[in-house]
C-alpha cells in the first residue's frame, strides 16, 4: 500500500497541471487585455498619455501594433512604451486584441477648448484650400468615424490628438503613413489645437451600443 | 508670440516650454527638426505645392485612394476632362462639397498645369474589385446591352478605356468610385439644367444600367492598365 501513495500524488499533480493548462488557455486573453488596459484605462477609454482604444477601427489597431512590433512607428513616446508592449505579440494575438478593443463602445473625451471648436470644424470639414490643406472629412468621414485602416478620430482626447498631429509636423513616426506627414506638416500649432478641440467633442452615435 | 495652446498639456512639459520662446526661434526650431517642415501660415501658390496638395488625397502617383469616400484616380486622366470637372464644381454643375472648396483655390492656369501633371502619370491600378464580376463587365464594356439601350462603353471611352479629350479615362479607376458615380449620376452631375454639359451623354446610360451591371463594368475597368 505504501508504494501506491506516491502514485496517487502523481495523479493529483497531473490533474492540477491539466487543470492549469485549461485555465491558462481561457485566461491568457484576459491577461493580454489587462496588459493594455493598465495604461489605456480599465474600459479602454484612454488614460493620458495612452489613447482610447474602445471603438477604434480594428484594421487600424492591427496595423499600428505591427508597426510597433517592427519598430516602424518610432516617435519617442512609441519607443518608450509601445515597442516593448508589442514586442512579443503574435500576429494572431494582435488580431484578437484589435477585434476586442474595436468592439467596445467609445466615449467622447470632450476635453478640448470649446472656444476654438468652430475653427477646428471648418478645417476638418472644408480644409483650407488657400493654404493647401486638405479636408480631413474625405478620409476620416463626416463624423470622424474612420473606415478600414483609417482611424476613428472622433472623441479621442485633446492632448493625444494634438501630440499626434504635432509628431507628424516634427517629422516623427512617418513610416507607412502617407499622406499624414505631409498634411500635418503644414498645420500650425493653433490649427492643430483647433482640430484637436473639435475632434475631442465628436461622437458617432452609431458607434455606441 | 506664437499662438498659445489653450491649456497646459498634462503630459508634455517640453512642448509647453517650447511655446514660450519667441516666434522666430520657435519657427527655426521646428524647421530645423524636420526635413520638410514648411514655414507655417505662408500659403504657397506654386504649381508644385498645389500638386502636392492634390496628391495628399488622390495619391502620390495619382492612383486614387480609398478614404471614407472613394477618391478617384487622376493618373493618366484626360487633361480636358479634369479641367471640365474642376469648372463644373466651381459652377455647381457637379455637386461635391469637398471639390468645390478645392476648385476655389485654383485659377484656370493652375488647373491646366495640374491636369497636365496628372495626365503624365501612369500608376498601377490599386485593385480590389470582386474578380467574379470582371467577365460580365468586359462583355458590357465591349458590346453594351442592346436590349436595355446601353451602348458599348468602348464606343466613346475607347477599346482600352483611356478616354479622349472631354471623355474620361476609365482604365484603372477605383472600383467603388465608378460604382458610386454610375449609381448616383443625375443627383451629382448636370445640376444646372439650363446649362447642359457632357454629363448629359452619360445620363441615359447610367439610368439604364442596373446596380449589378454597374458593379460589373466598374470591376472590369478597375483592372485595366
Amino acid at each position: 500500500m505504501r508504494e501506491h501513495r506516491p502514485l496517487r500524488r502523481y495523479a493529483a499533480v497531473a490533474l492540477l497541471v491539466l487543470g492549469a493548462t485549461f485555465a491558462t488557455s481561457a485566461g491568457a486573453e484576459d491577461l493580454a487585455i489587462r496588459n493594455c488596459t493598465w495604461c489605456h484605462g480599465s474600459s479602454a477609454q484612454g488614460y493620458t498619455p495612452a489613447p482610447r482604444l474602445a471603438g477604434q477601427r480594428a484594421a487600424y489597431i492591427e496595423g499600428e501594433l505591427h508597426k510597433f512590433r517592427t519598430q516602424a512607428r518610432n516617435a519617442s513616446i512609441d519607443k518608450q512604451y509601445m515597442w516593448a508592449a508589442a514586442e512579443n505579440l503574435s500576429d494572431r494575438r494582435i488580431r484578437e486584441l484589435a477585434v476586442y478593443f474595436s468592439g467596445l463602445s467609445p466615449v467622447a473625451a470632450n476635453d478640448g477648448d470649446a472656444a476654438i471648436v468652430a475653427r477646428g470644424k471648418e478645417i476638418y470639414q472644408n480644409g483650407l484650400p488657400s493654404e493647401n490643406i486638405v479636408a480631413c472629412v474625405a478620409c476620416h468621414g463626416p463624423d470622424a468615424q474612420g473606415v478600414g485602416s483609417i482611424p476613428r478620430l472622433g472623441g479621442l482626447d485633446y492632448d493625444y490628438l494634438k501630440r499626434r498631429l504635432a509628431q507628424w509636423s516634427a517629422g516623427e513616426s512617418v513610416a507607412g503613413a502617407v499622406p499624414m506627414p505631409h498634411i500635418a506638416g503644414q498645420l500650425s500649432p493653433d490649427k492643430i489645437a483647433a482640430l484637436a478641440s473639435y475632434l475631442s467633442f465628436q461622437h458617432d452615435a452609431r458607434a455606441a451600443r | 508670440m506664437p499662438a498659445r495652446f489653450d491649456r497646459t498639456p498634462r503630459s508634455l512639459p517640453r512642448a509647453h516650454a517650447r511655446l514660450r520662446i519667441p516666434a522666430l526661434a520657435a519657427t527655426l526650431l521646428l524647421a530645423g527638426g524636420s526635413l520638410a517642415t514648411p514655414a507655417f501660415a505662408r500659403a504657397d501658390h506654386s504649381v508644385a505645392a498645389k500638386f502636392a496638395y492634390c496628391q495628399d488625397c488622390h495619391g502620390p502617383g495619382g492612383q486614387g485612394f480609398r478614404g471614407f469616400y472613394p477618391i478617384p484616380r487622376l493618373g493618366g486622366q484626360q487633361v480636358q476632362y479634369i479641367k471640365n470637372q474642376l469648372e463644373a464644381f466651381l459652377e455647381h454643375r457637379r455637386k461635391n462639397a469637398i471639390m468645390l472648396n478645392v476648385a476655389h483655390g485654383l485659377d484656370r492656369g493652375m488647373m491646366t498645369a495640374i491636369a497636365e501633371k496628372f495626365h503624365r502619370l501612369d500608376p498601377r491600378p490599386i485593385g480590389g474589385a470582386p474578380r467574379g464580376l470582371i467577365a460580365r463587365g468586359k462583355e458590357i464594356f465591349q458590346a453594351g446591352i442592346p436590349q436595355a439601350n446601353v451602348a458599348a462603353c468602348a464606343a466613346c471611352h475607347g477599346p482600352d478605356a483611356t478616354g479622349k479629350n472631354e471623355i474620361p479615362r476609365l482604365a484603372g479607376q477605383l472600383n467603388d468610385y465608378v460604382v458610386a458615380k454610375l449609381t448616383n449620376w443625375n443627383k451629382e452631375r448636370g445640376q444646372i439644367p439650363s446649362r447642359p454639359d457632357t454629363s448629359l451623354i452619360m445620363e441615359p446610360v447610367a439610368h439604364s444600367l442596373t446596380r449589378a451591371e454597374a458593379q460589373a463594368v466598374a470591376a472590369y475597368v478597375s483592372t485595366l492598365r
